[in-house]
């Protein structure tokens, strides 16, 4: 049980990030409800929000990037809010036209 | 079986408990979403790991973030995207399975992802631990022993101001971490960097343009998505109109 007494590194807060960006990509190639890709974009920017605020902490480097990680991540959050809005507006609306969210149907765009 | 009184005398890191029981949560409902195949599922997995990932964020010391997190990610995008399950899901597209050599191949890239950044991100033998808790730790004692002499020399029971004034900013890191970034976050978005007091010309520095142009995004997305949400045209009987 050592790890529970020694004190957790900029690492571990980066694995933790890589892991839910992993995990977001693998939600958006196996998913073909579209919803369950947009919660896959979700999870990726949120992955890279982790390692923002991590690489702004002060817990774990001298030199960390202070207040611009906090405020880079507060703007992926806001985007990521706009992202959403728009991105189910379009679901909704391809929903309404072809009564389907399979996004393996929606090859009607094909060039 | 671990000696539980030998672990239980040893000074337990309470960062690194909650590190590892939110950091948990996060991946283990993460993965949980994405093996489920029902929608209305992975929007509950997903909040939950989008909390737990606001819970990390505290962790990091940067608590307005976690709170926009909580409020922004779990308070707003995903009810939007509950809504858009709501309005979409009949009982045909509420679960989709997805083939097996889809699956494959995503395991495939996804897992190399993981292992490629997992292993940068501990490449770096400074970024394993941090000193940060003992070094504040040692700073406190050493100045708390300076004024304990120096009260013993003098022969006084009460602190002088300025001992006083060195003494609290100190506490007050080691007890709530950084207390001034909400305030510098908010004035950097205004375009005045608190934090960096020797820049010059601090509007230069600050963080006014972009804010302004990430709350015109909104609005542009938001009417955008209002227009594209809108209800569908009726077909009229000239067939004008539709699609």
């Amino acid at each position: 049980m050592d790890f529970l007494t020694e004190p957790v590194g900029l690492s571990h807060f980066l694995a933790v990030g890589a892991f839910l960006f992993a995990i977001g990509a693998v939600c958006m190639a196996t998913k073909r409800n579209t919803l369950g890709v947009l919660m896959g974009v979700e999870l990726i920017l949120n992955g890279a929000n982790v390692n923002f605020v991590a690489f702004a902490s002060p817990y774990f480097r001298e030199e960390n990037l202070g207040l611009e990680g906090s405020l880079l991540a507060l703007f992926v959050i806001v985007l990521a809010a706009a992202e959403a809005a728009v991105a189910l507006a379009i679901a909704l609306n391809y929903y309404n036209n072809h009564s389907t969210i399979d996004v393996d149907k929606a090859n009607e765009l094909k060039g | 079986m671990t000696n539980l009184p030998l672990l239980l005398s040893a000074a337990i890191n309470w960062h690194t408990v909650f590190f590892y029981l939110v950091s948990f949560a996060a991946c283990g409902f993460a993965l949980a979403m994405v093996v489920s195949n029902n929608v209305v599922r992975m929007a509950f997995f997903l909040v939950i790991s989008l909390a737990a990932t606001s819970g990390l964020i505290f962790l990091t010391g940067a608590h307005f973030v976690g709170a926009m997190q909580l409020m922004i990610y779990v308070g707003g995008t995903v009810v939007l995207l509950i809504f858009g399950v709501m309005l979409t899901a009949q009982q045909a597209f509420i679960s989709m399975k997805t083939k097996a050599g889809d699956w494959i191949l995503a395991l495939i890239v996804g897992g190399s992802l993981l292992a490629l950044l997992t292993q940068i991100a501990f490449s770096v033998p400074a970024w394993r631990t941090s000193n940060y808790q003992a070094q504040l730790q040692a700073e406190v004692t050493a100045a708390e022993e300076e004024i304990i002499a120096a009260m013993a020399a003098d022969n006084r029971t009460e602190l002088t101001p300025e001992e006083e004034a060195r003494l609290r900013p100190l506490l007050a890191k080691l007890k709530y971490g950084q207390p001034g970034l909400t305030s510098q976050v908010g004035l950097g978005l205004v375009g005045v960097r608190a934090d960096q007091p020797e820049l010059d010309s601090p509007g230069y520095a600050g963080y006014l343009l972009p804010f302004e142009i990430v709350s015109v995004h909104l609005l542009v997305v938001l009417i955008g998505a209002a227009y594209l949400a809108r209800s569908k045209r009726s077909v009229s009987p000239t067939g004008e109109g539709g699609h």
